[in-house]
């Protein structure tokens, strides 16, 4: 039973993570065909072509501003609506959550239709302005708020909400009451939505591709390359992407034992 | 946890910024700029890998031209025609350099999307060659300057077949089952069809198109898979020995691979494109777009993006910038006698449009009889569905008793 259920792992983890090892393995193919199949020695070429490709840089660069500033925007947006939402009474509460998650269920290209329709309304109105890097930013904000607030939620469900009287009781105004013990005590939802938000604005190709105007990201520049082929240029920035997560998943757990285990320390002391 | 977000967000922070610092770095150890920035920047729509970038030691075209002209350009791309098209037709973004082919270029001038080209600011045009100009799909010559043209072919693997490649009709040939791939475009993968039918590829009597639509069904059997830049990978690793594609991607799959062939199929004649700069209606910078245009015609320009892309060049001088076995090669600059029986595409009637849509997906989907297994399978998960929901009903209704 036990080489069974061990099995099953093993298999779990095969479907998971040999498309990665492949593309991986492949970004160190030294091939002139830019074969992606065909294995024909070790080279790093792709990794030096790669920081040589400045459109494809510049399509990276667009990526991560954009990823960054959405991430950022809608997790302080999504997480003072959901402590409006948790304040309200429960017929309020579940009218509104419906009405936010409701874009979750709603199909990316429906999104992304009717956000170009609005954008390009809205810049006829100015002048016939071209949609672009801002048109980008106002989608990804939209389509990554209901999924901060979605994991900033049940985090205050579980809080006390004596908590944040007992600090008022204690001195604490509103405003540092909310910094003081709220925040602090959501904060893993906080952190995850905003990683959420992160990583579904780092790969959104559907709606990025409908109001992308003249700007270019980088799921939207590669696609455009299935016309000749995918150069192992991209399995070489995907390595890089990949690598560069995986360090700072590794330290970020890390420290977190580290900081559990000094809790832990500090509690055993305090006992004594 | 504040230190977590700080510490991941300076490094996401750190590996934004390092990116224009290397771009910026660059630029100062190259000479000073000829020309002082005019603050303008053009949009350019291209193919993707369509241009020389500058990797290896090419010349980075869109920086070349920055710095003759002091134009900044703002390069994208595009995977289609079609999504080219729909781009320019649902507004928002108003590109002032388009490349798109011959076909959408009709369809374009036809629906007013694209506006002439003052050739008085293009002087390079002299270069291009007489047979490129006034085609059927500009046939006065005032909205278009041919960028790159080439002919389609089939791919063979030589271990394989070891007949000579010269009919499409190879393609519907059962020994091959399962080894030949497909065009996954519509105007392609039909055209093969007419040309075995010999009908024009620019027919507008839908009885041709049905009967080229019926041929590929009887095709569609053979097929592995209808694919477009998968082919590469397939023919050369050997998966795949028959498929039809570009003969400007030739060039590169060939070199590398002594098995793997080339042939233009003489029979009946094959495809012959262009892709050609067009400024669109909406262009916000009219006399910039047609420096850059003049740019890419500049012989030495043409050349090196061509050495980049693998295409054809409309400009004899260009040709001669270029390594003479590439000049001399059947693949890329085919015998005037193929030119001559090969036919280009130029855009449909809207009805025409939607019938070949609508063959197309009977041809990729199958025709009825998948329709029906479709219509089962669905049928059968409502049945079960439906068996679930009744089941815990009863179930609940038990239970409260």
């Amino acid at each position: 039973m036990k080489t069974l259920s061990r099995f099953y792992i093993f298999l779990i983890f095969l479907f998971l993570y040999a498309p990665i090892f492949v593309l991986i393995i492949f970004s160190f193919n030294d091939s002139a065909t830019m074969s992606r199949s065909v294995w024909s020695g070790f080279s790093m070429k792709w990794y030096s072509k790669l920081f040589q490709d400045r459109m494809l840089l510049e399509a990276l660069r667009n990526t991560l501003v954009i990823a960054l500033i959405a991430s950022v925007v809608s997790t302080v947006l999504g997480t003072s609506a959901a402590i409006g939402i948790n304040a309200m009474n429960r017929w309020m509460k579940r009218v509104v959550m419906n009405i936010t998650n409701f874009p979750m269920v709603n199909p990316e290209i429906v999104t992304g239709v009717s956000l170009m329709l609005l954008f390009v309304f809205a810049a006829r109105g100015m002048g016939n302005a071209s949609l672009g890097m801002i048109s980008l930013i106002l989608a990804h904000i939209t389509f990554c708020l209901p999924y901060v607030i979605l994991s900033v939620m049940p985090k205050l469900r579980q809080m006390d909400p004596h908590l944040y009287e007992a600090a008022q009781d204690l001195g604490c105004n509103p405003v540092s009451a909310l910094f003081k013990v709220v925040l602090p005590e959501i904060m893993p939802g906080v952190i995850t939505g905003m990683i959420m938000a992160f990583t579904l604005s780092i790969d959104d190709f559907v709606i990025s591709y409908f109001t992308s105007g003249t700007t270019q990201t980088l799921p939207i520049f590669i696609y455009s390359m299935t016309r000749k082929r995918i150069s192992p240029e991209i399995n070489a920035l995907s390595t890089l992407l990949f690598g560069t997560i995986m360090v700072l998943l590794l330290i970020i757990n890390f420290r977190n034992n580290k900081e559990n285990k000094a809790e832990i320390a500090g509690e055993e002391e305090m006992g004594r | 946890m504040k230190k977590k977000l700080l510490s991941l967000f300076t490094v996401m922070l750190l590996l934004m910024t390092s990116f224009p610092v290397s771009a910026r770095a660059e630029e100062a150890s190259s000479e000073a700029p000829a020309v002082p920035k005019t603050g303008v920047t053009i949009n350019v729509y291209n193919w993707g890998e369509y241009i020389s970038n500058g990797v290896d030691d090419t010349i980075d075209v869109n920086k070349e031209f920055t710095k003759r002209t002091g134009i900044e350009v703002n390069y994208t791309t595009f995977d289609s025609n079609e999504s080219l098209y729909s781009k320019l037709a649902s507004g928002g973004a108003s590109y002032d350099v388009i490349i798109p082919s011959d076909y959408m270029i009709s369809k374009l001038k036809d629906e007013g999307l694209i506006q002439k080209i003052d050739f008085q600011n293009v002087p390079n045009f002299q270069y291009i060659d007489e047979e490129f100009r006034n085609q059927e799909y500009d046939k006065t010559n005032e909205y278009s300057v041919p960028y790159t043209w080439g002919v389609v072919g089939i791919f063979y693997n030589k271990k394989y077949v070891k007949e000579k490649v010269d009919s499409w009709k190879i393609l519907w040939d059962e020994k091959y089952a399962g080894k030949i791939l497909m065009f996954d475009n519509p105007r392609d993968a039909f055209g093969i069809a007419q040309k075995l039918l010999g009908y024009s590829f620019n027919s507008t009597n839908p009885s041709e198109w049905e009967e080229a639509a019926s041929l590929l069904k009887k095709q569609k059997p053979l097929v592995q898979a209808y694919v477009m830049d998968q082919i590469f990978d397939k023919m050369a690793n050997g998966e795949a020995w028959l498929a039809p594609y570009y003969a400007g991607d030739a060039a590169t799959l060939v070199k590398d691979n002594p098995d793997i062939g080339f042939a233009i199929p003489t029979k009946e004649g094959t495809n012959f494109f262009v892709d050609a700069m067009c400024i669109p209606t909406s262009a916000q910078h009219k006399k910039e777009a047609e420096a850059y245009i003049n740019f890419l015609c500049e012989p030495e320009i043409a050349a090196a993006n061509m050495d980049y892309i693998g295409y054809s060049t409309p400009e004899s001088a260009a040709k001669k910038l270029l390594p003479e076995e590439v000049v001399n090669d059947p693949i890329r600059y085919p015998d005037q006698s193929i030119l001559d029986r090969s036919e280009a595409f130029v855009n449909l009637p809207d009805d025409n449009n939607m019938l070949l849509d609508t063959l197309w997906a009977e041809v990729k989907m199958g025709g009825p009889g998948q329709t029906a297994m479709l219509v089962a399978v669905l049928a059968g998960f409502l049945a079960v569905y439906i068996g679930i929901v009744i089941y815990k009903k009863v179930k609940a209704k038990r239970e409260l008793q």
